[in-house]
């Protein structure tokens, strides 16, 4: 088993995890937001963990280096943490507006509240 | 003009997504309106424009920027995207002809510019996730669109929508992020993002795990966009609580797409190259479908709210779909694609003629449209016609779906016949549900005063009218959809080995 080699890949499992853990346990909205912004960040860092490669340096020709790492991956990343930040600005929004309707953000009290 | 037609993959896209900025100027009243409908009209124009052409036996490509395939991101039209940039485009520019009343009902109208530009991007969003051929970049168009749709939702006056929509976030996030990992691993595992150079790529990968589980994240992921059952949960009450108007636009079309593009993937990049993939789909969705069939007819007979019953009917009807899908065969993935285009102008119609209910009576039960038809005979005929679609009866589009269904059953032999009678179930259900709004609404009291409704303004009623007989149309000539499903289910089942 090669464990250690694989930390990377070990590191984005558990915050991917973690993530996942809190958007479907918590019940209180920002929370769940928290863990949907953890969940997000857990796949960028397996995006930037594959373009790296050892000893490579960034790919600009240059004489004394040989090996380049891979830049897409970061370039995608790029675009994937715009739209997560897009997403999380948009659910505190969300959130903001549920305040504001239902004076709560806890999940148990608002369904309680439609049902009246 | 061959110059032009050239380019129209690449302005399906941008003619809605340079309108949206430019909407959120148009402050005087109903100029924003104007210039929303325009773009979708032009989207709508387009869409047709290269439905002839690839009917032609056309198929378009578009380099974006002049990049060279795997590398630049490819634009790519062929028979299936016509196929779903008609239902998509089709949906929004009906939804906005009809929807001036029931917007204006919905939205103050100093916000009336930001609503529309947040359509035009949910309509830029969906038609784009057809037309691009890189994976990557169909994920940032998911998420315009996604985006984009839960600030429509929202953006009612019904205090409901805002948890209903928050859901949405929730689960249409995880969704996405869950494709995100997906392409993650196959771009680990291959180098590149071009769906056509990933079918390419995969039969060299040595170790398969990673794209099997690759797979599986797609596959979930796309489904929970998808809303198949049991992951459905965030539809009903978004579709319930949305404006009357977006419930049009987005019950004929967001799921589909997400549907698109989950036979996209399963079909042409992973089945030719994961050994057994076919029989693992297979049996993973047909289970779902079934379960989906049932559970969304069912629950269906029991809602009290009309636009709420019809949500369970769409999942459904998604149930039926994937079913098509599920079957792995020529006429299984025929029969799902026609119904994917026939459920929406059956769904479309229906909501339209919701729509024109909810501009002129406050309640939406169905203790509330009460004999509601005889105030509004030209509605509530409309709701007949493209009821009778939706649950199949012969002459409507939907029937052509529903007979290219059990055909596609008939051929699994045993299994097959169970199936048959699950879609015969189900249809009993559909036509028990439609039964009792057709009642309420024709032979019905009403719990509210209705002796001040009066029918619905013309233009909304020329449009509902165009789509529910569209339903008949396409139900006595289907050419064009028909013979667009079945180059789609060719394309797509060339790839077995």
């Amino acid at each position: 088993m090669n464990i250690l080699g694989l930390f990377y890949y070990w590191v984005f499992a558990i915050v991917l995890m973690i993530g996942f853990y809190a958007v479907i346990a918590k019940s209180n909205y920002v929370k769940k937001l928290i863990g949907l912004s953890i969940f997000q960040a857990a796949v960028f860092l397996l995006y930037i963990t594959m373009g790296k490669i050892d000893n490579g340096t960034a790919p600009i020709f240059q004489d004394a280096a040989t090996v380049y790492s891979n830049p897409l991956p970061q370039v995608l990343i790029l675009t994937a943490i715009v739209v997560g930040i897009s997403t999380t600005a948009l659910g505190l929004g969300i959130v903001v507006r549920i305040r504001e309707e239902y004076g709560s953000i806890e999940e148990s009290d608002i369904q309680e509240r439609d049902r009246q | 003009m061959t110059y032009l037609s050239h380019h129209l993959p690449a302005l399906q896209v941008i003619v809605p997504m340079l309108t949206a900025p430019l909407v959120l100027l148009l402050k005087p009243d109903g100029l924003a309106r104007l210039a929303t409908t325009a773009a979708s009209a032009l989207a709508f124009a387009i869409a047709i424009a290269m439905t002839m052409g690839v009917l032609d036996g056309h198929t378009y490509t578009y380099r974006m920027g002049g990049w060279p395939a795997p590398y630049g991101i490819e634009l790519a039209v062929d028979q299936f995207s016509a196929l779903l940039l008609l239902v998509v485009t089709g949906a929004s520019t009906f939804a906005l002809l009809a929807g001036q009343r029931s917007v204006d009902a919905d939205i103050d109208s100093s916000r009336q510019p930001l609503f529309y530009a947040a359509w035009l991007l949910a309509l830029a969003g969906l038609s784009g996730i057809p037309i691009s051929a890189d994976a990557f970049n169909i994920f940032v168009f998911m998420e315009i669109s996604s985006l984009a749709s839960y600030v429509i939702i929202a953006g009612g006056p019904d205090r409901r929508a805002l948890p209903a929509v928050f859901k949405y976030l929730i689960m249409g996030t995880v969704g996405a992020t869950f494709y995100l990992i997906g392409i993650g691993l196959i771009y680990l595992m291959t180098g590149t993002l071009n769906m056509a150079d990933m079918e390419l790529r995969i039969h060299e990968v040595g170790d398969q795990k990673p794209i099997l589980v690759a797979a599986g994240f797609i596959t979930v992921g796309l489904a929970l966009k998808a809303a198949v059952f049991p992951l459905h949960v965030w539809l009903p009450n978004a579709y319930t609580y949305a404006p009357n108007t977006v419930t049009v636009f987005l019950a004929a079309c967001s799921t589909k797409v997400s549907l698109y593009l989950l036979m996209r993937f399963d079909f042409f990049v992973f089945q030719g190259n994961l050994a057994g993939h076919d029989m693992q789909f297979a049996a993973f969705l047909m289970p779902l479908a079934v379960l989906a069939i049932l559970v969304g007819s069912a629950v269906a007979l029991f809602e009290k709210n009309i636009k709420r019953l019809l949500a369970y009917s769409s999942i459904a009807q998604i149930g039926y779909i994937v079913l098509g899908v599920s079957f792995v065969t020529i006429a299984g993935l025929t029969a799902s694609a026609v119904h994917i285009f026939n459920h929406a102008l059956a769904k479309g119609a229906l909501f339209l003629t919701v729509c024109c209910f909810a501009t002129q009576c406050t309640g939406l039960r169905l203790t509330d449209l009460g004999g509601i038809a005889r105030r509004m005979p030209w509605t509530a005929g409309a709701l007949v016609v493209s009821g009778f679609s939706l649950l199949g009866i012969p002459g409507t589009a939907g029937f052509i779906s529903k007979w290219y269904l059990i055909v596609a059953a008939f051929e699994q032999g045993p299994l097959g016949m169970a199936l048959i009678a699950v879609i015969v179930v189900s249809s009993l259900m559909a036509v028990v549900y439609i039964w009792r709004i057709v009642e309420a609404i024709y032979f019905g009291e009403s719990t509210i005063d209705l002796s001040a409704v009066r029918e619905a303004p013309a233009a909304m009623l020329i449009v509902t009218w165009i789509a529910a007989l569209a339903n008949i149309y396409f139900g006595v000539v289907p050419e064009i959809p028909v013979s667009l499903s079945i180059s789609a289910a060719d394309t797509l089942l060339e790839h077995l080995p």
